[in-house]
């Protein structure tokens, strides 16, 4: 089966890491990605604060081009993008008028029936059912794991595990050997795409999560969106200072940990680009 | 040949300030078939009433068309005139003159020309009625009461001491309901279990009253007056006769790490128990579920210590047939719980409990002796925090509904806290406090001004638990929507009140309907607030919605009351505007085809079939045939029937055609 996979902005950008573990988990598994031909941004945050149609229209394009392409399943690493994917797929879906007008838009005709995956349901599809024979290096590790907004809301959109208190990601990472706290912070707000205009409120909100973390005693916080990543590692720094502190958690992509787990080098998962630190391997 | 007589009624000025009631009058004796018209200032009045039972008399009238107000309003009383002049009541109609067009309309000549119009359908539709007999029906004076709450306690007990018999039927090993297990209660501050106790104790000696605990309804028949009721008599695996309650096996059973269902899972009991020690009957039962012995097949300690060998491990459940005259059910509620609520841990922290479990905590004779102990540890909760309309008022995540009772027990659980714990801190978030009742504002404010209880206006969106404690982030939007942190050793969650587990699988047993949360639904809201809509069943307690004990109470003595006037009858007189299948003579027997599609649609299960024997028994035809005891009248089947066998006496399809075809003519 040809599967596709839509990197969006960040992952051939600012997360290059997470992209190097998603390819790199993919070679190890054996399975091939085409990437969506010729896509576009999916609109982001900045869309739907603008215009309804247009981020609906974007996102579409981005469907409608997977399915001309012939791809019946895309992942989409990004948990914003796939938010936005989601939710524009659920829209069309209820409004057969307005898919038919957002198909004039793109020129295109837009159906909706590529499958989307975001990166928990790829590795609880492909991966996880290989997991045991390749596990060579259990990753023996307390670690939280950290969903934020976008990966589980909204849920009656998405249908996906639990808004309050998801447990998705914790399964796969305990399958891998690592022990997973329980602590109320793993939807909180980061700070979004707040991270470039008001650095200061990513300081705040993202040190929160990263205080709740260690002081349970986590080794590592778990993410599966870039600017999750991003906020946690990327502004460290900012974190820091903003609450007087010297937090050294480091910050993993769900794929880099299961990647060091059978095997790969930290080099080969993305580790060496991060901000924090990662005494882990 | 039809000779009609219409009588015109000025209702005072109520219609003739509109109507020209004399036209009115004048053009419908000109009416082929009438053979006497006349109008009047009071038809209803005692010389009103005389001028139509002379007319019948004098014009030998074979209908009778009142033009007057409502049926609802008069119909019975122009009948019975009817009835006193010699003519068969169900050859009168009445013509609503008043509130179809003389209250609706401004004085003008369409106005009256209106009233002709309504007068003269109903002319021609009186001229094809058919004398009716009312229908009688048998009443078997034993009222059956189903669930032991206090609803149904208080219903027991009133129809009882009317001198009926009462058969209760409770399915847990007692009776006493919620209230059994409450601490206090609001307004008053009286102990729930002593005012109670005595009531159960009072059930259980009655004369008058045969009590069924540990059993079910496994089926209604019937119809008002002559139900048929199957009970099924859970096996409690003991002789009640010689158990003498001392209890010694309860003691010595093996297996006493179930979660205690009286305590709310903050006690454990043994397989074989006493729910409560002022339980009624005081007699134990086996949990066949969790009993050792039915488990893996050894055990019967308890057989060996009972000192009057009481213990039967074979004992079958028993099925009892009952004839029954009326139902009250009175099944009371549940209520959420707190797994019910992701965003306070699914029910996870041990410390976060909600309103039941408090009120165990808060009792004497509870799992910590009326102590307020947190579950987790023992200890001693300094800051507590009650959550009022926990899932309530929610329609997005949880229901749409109040639940009536919560704002007044938090109010109750806070005081008791602060009564036990004088320097605790209780804190209340709430959305509205509705303390709508005798006495119940004032008890708020009490908690508010004299326990200092701290209200808070606000939601709480999370809590979560940290180094031992629980942190309760909520907002206090009587201070600009400030967010508020409270860490707190204790979280009361004021959950909503649900419909009993059951209640769904019963009202479909019963016939009743319910409503989209599964309360039983009564049969108008305002004016039958204890009746169902099947006639002779009817409701007391929180299985309508939730409520509270003086509520409870009330409606318990209104559904007794309903019962006892059924039951001051031998007979029920119906009035005889129900459904029948056309008969006639061999071979056709009846148009009926015997597909029984109307058996389907019937909302009351009215429709039975009926058997065309040859001599010899054997069955010639089978057609469908209405019970007249069941049958509402609502003509679903007239409407269903194909080959048109059905109709509906009193308004059968020819007399509305008749009607509708005045209307759409010239006169
Ligand atoms: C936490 C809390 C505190 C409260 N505090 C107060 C207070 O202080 N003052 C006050 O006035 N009210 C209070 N109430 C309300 C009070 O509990 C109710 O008003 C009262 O219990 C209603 O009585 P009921 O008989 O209708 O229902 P229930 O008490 O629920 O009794 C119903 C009975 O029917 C039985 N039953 C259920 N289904 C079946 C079935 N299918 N077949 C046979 N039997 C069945 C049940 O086992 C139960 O015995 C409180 C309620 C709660 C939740
Ligand atoms: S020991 Fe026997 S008599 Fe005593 S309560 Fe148990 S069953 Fe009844
Ligand atoms: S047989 Fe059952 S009820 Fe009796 S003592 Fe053993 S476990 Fe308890
Ligand atoms: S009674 Fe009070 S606490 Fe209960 S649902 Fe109504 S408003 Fe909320
Ligand atoms: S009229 Fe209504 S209640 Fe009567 S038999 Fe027909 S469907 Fe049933």
């Amino acid at each position: 089966m040809k599967f596709g996979i839509y990197p969006g902005c960040s992952l051939t950008g600012s997360a290059r890491d997470y992209n190097e573990s998603v390819f790199a988990l993919a070679e190890a598994f054996g399975l091939e990605f085409t990437q969506v031909p010729d896509w576009n941004c999916c609109g982001a945050t900045a869309a739907h604060n603008l215009n309804k149609e247009l981020s609906l229209a974007l996102p579409a394009r981005i469907l409608a081009l997977a399915e001309k392409n012939g791809l019946e399943e895309i992942i989409v690493p990004c948990a914003a993008c796939y938010s936005r994917l989601v939710v524009t797929r659920h829209e069309l879906k209820k409004d057969p008028e307005l898919k038919n007008r957002i198909s004039e838009v793109i020129e295109m005709d837009y159906r909706g029936t590529s499958k989307i995956l975001n990166v928990i349901e790829w590795i609880d599809k492909y991966i996880t059912p290989k997991l045991d024979e390749k596990l060579v290096k259990p990753f023996n590790y307390k670690v939280a794991c950290y969903y934020g907004c976008l990966l589980v809301r909204p849920n009656k959109v998405l249908g996906y595990d639990r808004a309050e208190d998801p447990q998705t990601m914790d399964i796969v990472m305990r399958k891998i050997g690592a022990e997973t706290i329980d602590y109320p912070s793993k939807t909180e707000c980061c700070g979004a795409g707040l991270s470039i205009s008001r650095t200061d409120i990513v300081s705040k909100l993202s040190g929160k999560i990263i205080e709740d973390a260690e002081h349970r005693g986590a080794d590592a916080i778990i993410v599966a969106c870039p600017m999750c990543h991003s906020n946690l590692d990327m502004r460290r720094p900012d974190i820091n200072k903003y609450w007087k502190t010297d937090f050294k958690i480091p910050v993993l992509f769900v794929t880099q940990a299961i990647g060091l787990a059978i095997g790969l080098s930290p080099e080969k998962v993305g580790l060496k680009r991060h901000f924090v630190e990662v005494k882990i391997s | 040949m039809a000779r009609i007589g219409v009588f015109v009624c000025h209702c005072g000025e109520n219609i003739s300030a509109t109507v020209d009631c004399g036209k009115v009058a004048e053009t419908i004796g000109k009416l082929k078939h009438v053979a006497y018209s006349t109008d009047y200032k009071y038809m209803c009045s005692d010389p009103g009433q005389t001028i139509i039972k002379d007319a019948i008399k004098e014009h030998n009238l074979t209908g009778v068309v009142v033009s007057a107000c409502s049926p609802r309003m008069h119909e019975p009383t122009f009948r019975k005139a009817c009835a006193e002049g010699g003519l068969n009541p169900f050859l009168c109609e009445m013509a609503n003159l008043r509130e179809h067009c003389s209250w609706v309309h401004e004085k003008n000549d369409l106005t009256t020309e209106k009233a002709i119009d309504i007068v003269r359908s109903q002319v021609e539709k009186v001229k094809l009625n058919s004398a009716l007999q009312p229908i009688k029906v048998p009443v078997t004076r034993t009222a059956l009461v189903i669930g032991g709450g206090i609803a149904g306690i208080q219903s027991a007990l009133d129809i009882a001491n009317c001198g009926h018999k009462v058969v209760m039927v409770e399915r847990s090993p007692s009776i006493g309901g919620h209230m059994s297990q409450l601490s206090e209660t609001f307004p008053t501050l009286d102990c729930s279990q002593c005012i109670l106790t005595p009531r159960m104790v009072e059930v259980a000696q009655h004369p008058n009253i045969t009590l069924y605990t540990y059993a079910e309804i496994e089926s209604v028949e019937g119809f008002i007056g002559n139900f048929k009721v199957k009970i099924r008599k859970k096996a409690k695996s003991l002789d009640e006769k010689i158990c003498t309650g001392c209890g010694l096996c309860t003691t010595k059973c093996p297996q006493k790490k179930i979660p205690n269902e009286f305590e709310q899972g903050m006690g454990m009991r043994p397989a074989i128990y006493i729910p409560f020690p002022q339980a009624v009957p005081n007699r134990p039962v086996i949990d066949r579920e969790h009993c050792t012995y039915y488990i893996k097949g050894k055990c019967k300690v308890c057989e060996i210590v009972c000192p009057t060998k009481a213990i039967r491990f074979d004992q079958p459940d028993e099925i009892l047939e009952l004839e029954i005259g009326a139902i009250v059910v009175s099944t009371g509620f549940d209520i959420k719980h707190a797994d019910f609520f992701p965003e306070y841990g699914y029910g996870k922290y041990k410390d976060i409990i909600d309103g039941l479990q408090f009120e165990r905590l808060a009792s004497a004779s509870g799992p910590t002796t009326g102590a307020i102990l947190r579950p987790s540890d023992g200890q001693v909760p300094k800051n507590i925090v009650f959550i009022a309309c926990a899932g309530s008022r929610d329609p997005a995540k949880g229901i749409a509904y109040c639940s009536k009772i919560c704002c007044m027990y938090t109010a109750k659980h806070a005081m008791l806290y602060k009564h036990k714990v004088h320097e605790g801190k209780a804190h209340v978030f709430y959305m509205d406090i509705r303390s709508g009742g005798k006495n119940y504002d004032e008890f708020v404010r009490r908690a508010i001004e004299e326990d200092h209880v701290n209200y808070i206006r606000g939601r709480v969106s999370t809590i979560y638990e940290r180094d031992g404690k629980l942190i309760v982030k909520g907002v206090d939007t009587l201070l600009g929507a400030q967010p508020v942190e409270i860490v707190a050793d204790m979280v009361v969650l004021a959950t909503a009140g649900i419909a009993s587990s059951g209640a769904e699988e019963l009202a479909q047993k019963l016939h009743v309907s319910y409503d989209s949360h599964k309360f039983f639904a009564e049969a108008h809201p305002k004016l039958k607030p204890v009746e169902t809509n099947t006639a002779g069943i009817f409701l007391a307690g929180a299985c309508q919605n939730p409520k509270d004990i003086p509520d409870t109470v009330s409606q318990a003595s209104g559904a007794a009351v309903k019962v006892a006037a059924l039951f001051s009858q031998s007979e029920l007189t119906r009035e005889p505007l129900v459904a029948a299948v056309n008969r006639s003579g061999p071979p056709m027997y009846s148009t009926c085809v015997g597909c029984f599609l109307c058996q389907s649609v019937c909302p009351y299960q009215a429709i039975e079939r009926e058997d065309f024997k040859t001599r010899d028994g054997k069955i010639i035809k089978t057609v469908a045939k209405i019970n007249e005891g069941l049958c509402q009248g609502c003509g679903t089947c007239v409407a269903l029937c194909r080959s048109k066998s059905i109709d509906l006496q009193g308004y059968s399809n020819n007399q509305v055609y008749a009607e509708v075809v005045a209307l759409l003519n010239e006169y």
